[in-house]
């Protein structure tokens, strides 16, 4: 059952975008989320769309799976939409008025503007996790913070604990699997009962769970000092990350669209 | 032939226990020997092993590594990298999510340029058998597979000196098998030193020497053939012999002339053949064809 469970929302493929240098996605993204807010407007929204369309069209992942992203989010949408809605006041006569609620044009404009909004906001971001495998993603993220490490930030500390964690993920579920196999054959109901007793239940697992996780890491350890583990300094790595013209190029397309986005404030008012 | 380890009248204790777990212990490695140490569960077996890279230091005595010894800090990953350790759990040894990259694990320690690393990993994954299975992620692979990717791990470094902690210990017999045979072709032709930490006597009698410890100290020392010849002493040590020696060692006290000193399946078959049919097994083919046979 716990099995099911996937890890971050790789969709491993070979496309333009999956080879693109992670660091390159990071960065790109980051101002993809930056243009969303600058260029708040229809004709910028409208830009984004066909931006992100043609991108998951590459990347060839399927469009639904933008409304799988999308779903877990929908009552934060919709909870803004309606303030919007509600709350907008506009010049000209209310479309609707009912009791003490007035609807005006702009209400609805905003409504609109702003659930757009946060749905590309969703679907750039996730267009991420889907083409970058989280081990990529976690070297990414060293290499582009390196800098920091100058402000004595722990970046490499940060980096190998995210990935022993997702290293370790896929074996602890394995192992509450299996403890949580061996209380119930000790006779305890974990998927019957209040919700009270269901947690209650829990405690077995999470006691066995948690000891047997610090006796592994007590051993990894010792496994990582006898492979001369000495933290950050002066270590090299095997895979090294290296800008390719292409993503040269897809970075300069994506830079002309972000310019477009940000020009389009010049003809429409910007939104939020 | 030059010594690679040495541990010289050594004591070490848990600071929660009082008693010591390695109690004036001395042996020396040579180089290129394949060193199997036996006991009884809490004899002092893995203590003994974590004072080989300088994970524990001794309380009295020294350890050497090739002339180094292990309480020089200077010299510490000097050391680490001529011990490798490969411990019982393949799964609390690997580091990364991919199994090329947990082979990479230990020279992006010691900061090896990455063309070179490239190939010291390739390399050690061919060494011991994992190269298929490269770009894979470590949990989908069998106990046995992962516990060769934390030896490929181990010799990436390079090491002179290999010690395995009961790395034998938690996989199927098919795991163990192919787990052994990389350890034994690894000693064989790659003159790599083995030190293992078993308690399958039947490893043990695969060995150079076997060493037999007890509460701390050496019980029993010598060939194979030597050690299991003493099956009462073993016994009184709370250790099992391989069970071609114990068939052979009932026999002889049944009165059967059983010859002495045979501790693996083969030899006991063929003596086996020889006091049934009165003539020598024709060769060793056919002793391995006696030795398939179906067991009543």
């Amino acid at each position: 059952m716990l099995r099911d469970i996937t890890i971050g929302q790789h969709f491993p493929g070979n496309s333009l975008l999956h080879r693109m240098d992670p660091r390159v996605k990071l960065v790109l993204t980051v101002a993809y989320i930056v243009m969303l807010f600058v260029g708040s407007n229809p004709a910028g929204l409208a830009i984004s769309i066909v931006f992100l369309t043609a991108l998951y069209l590459t990347a060839k992942i399927p469009l639904k799976m933008v409304a799988r992203s999308v779903k877990p989010i929908l009552p934060i949408i919709l909870f803004t939409a309606v303030l919007n809605l509600f709350f907008m006041t506009g010049t000209s006569e209310p479309l609707l008025a009912w009791w003490i609620f007035k609807i005006y044009r702009e209400g609805v404009y905003y409504a609109i503007v702003m659930a757009v909004r946060i749905i590309c906001l969703i679907a750039g971001t996730s267009l991420l996790t889907y083409t970058t495998s989280p081990i990529v993603l976690t070297d990414a993220i060293e290499q582009l913070l390196k800098p920091l490490a100058r402000l004595h930030l722990p970046v490499h500390e940060l980096a190998m604990m995210m990935t022993i964690a997702l290293r370790f993920i896929p074996t602890l579920i394995e192992e509450t699997d299996k403890i949580m196999n061996a209380q119930k054959a000790r006779g305890a109901q974990l998927d019957s009962g209040k919700l009270s007793q269901r947690v209650r239940a829990l405690i077995p697992v999470l006691i066995p769970l948690f000891i047997s996780a610090f006796r592994r890491a007590d051993e990894l350890a010792m496994a990582m000092e006898c492979r001369c583990y000495h933290g950050g300094e002066g270590r090299t790595r095997l895979k090294q990350l290296r800008l390719h013209a292409s993503d040269i190029v897809l970075a300069a397309a994506a830079a002309l669209v972000f310019a477009a986005i940000g020009m389009s404030n010049l003809f429409f008012e910007r939104i939020g | 032939m030059k010594e690679m380890l040495k541990a010289d009248q050594i004591t070490f204790r848990y600071a929660e226990t009082g008693r010591p777990a390695v109690d004036g212990l001395s042996l020396t490695v040579r180089r290129g020997e394949y060193v199997a140490v036996l006991g009884a569960n809490g004899c002092g077996k893995s203590t003994l092993a974590k004072h080989f890279n300088a994970i524990l230091l001794p309380e009295t005595g020294t350890v050497t590594v090739e002339g180094m010894s292990t309480a020089d800090e200077d010299r510490l990953f000097d050391i680490r990298q001529k011990v490798g350790m490969v411990f019982q759990n393949p799964d609390n040894q690997i580091v990364a999510t991919v199994v090329e990259e947990d082979v990479a694990f230990a020279l992006e320690n010691l900061g090896v340029p990455p063309d070179e690393m490239r190939r010291r990993v390739d390399e050690a994954m061919r060494m011991a058998g994992v190269y298929n299975y490269r770009e894979k992620a470590p949990h989908k692979l069998s106990g046995g597979q992962k516990q060769r990717v934390a030896i490929a791990g181990v010799v990436a470094m390079r090491p002179d000196c290999l010690v395995l902690d009961e790395a034998t210990a938690m996989l199927d017999p098919i795991g163990r098998e192919k787990v052994m045979r990389t350890v034994h072709r690894l000693n064989r032709e790659y003159g790599i030193t083995v030190v293992q930490i078993t308690h399958y006597m039947e490893e043990a009698a695969a060995a150079d020497r076997v060493v037999v410890m007890s509460e701390g100290k050496i019980a029993l020392e010598g060939t194979p053939t030597e050690v299991f010849r003493q099956v009462d002493r073993l016994r009184a040590l709370r250790l099992d012999v391989p069970q071609a020696a114990e068939l052979c060692h009932a026999l002889t006290q049944a009165g059967c002339p059983m010859p002495d000193g045979v501790i693996d399946v083969e030899g006991c078959a063929a003596a086996l053949y020889r006091l049934l049919t009165g003539r020598d097994a024709p060769d060793a083919e056919n002793a391995k064809e006696v030795a398939a046979c179906p067991q009543p």
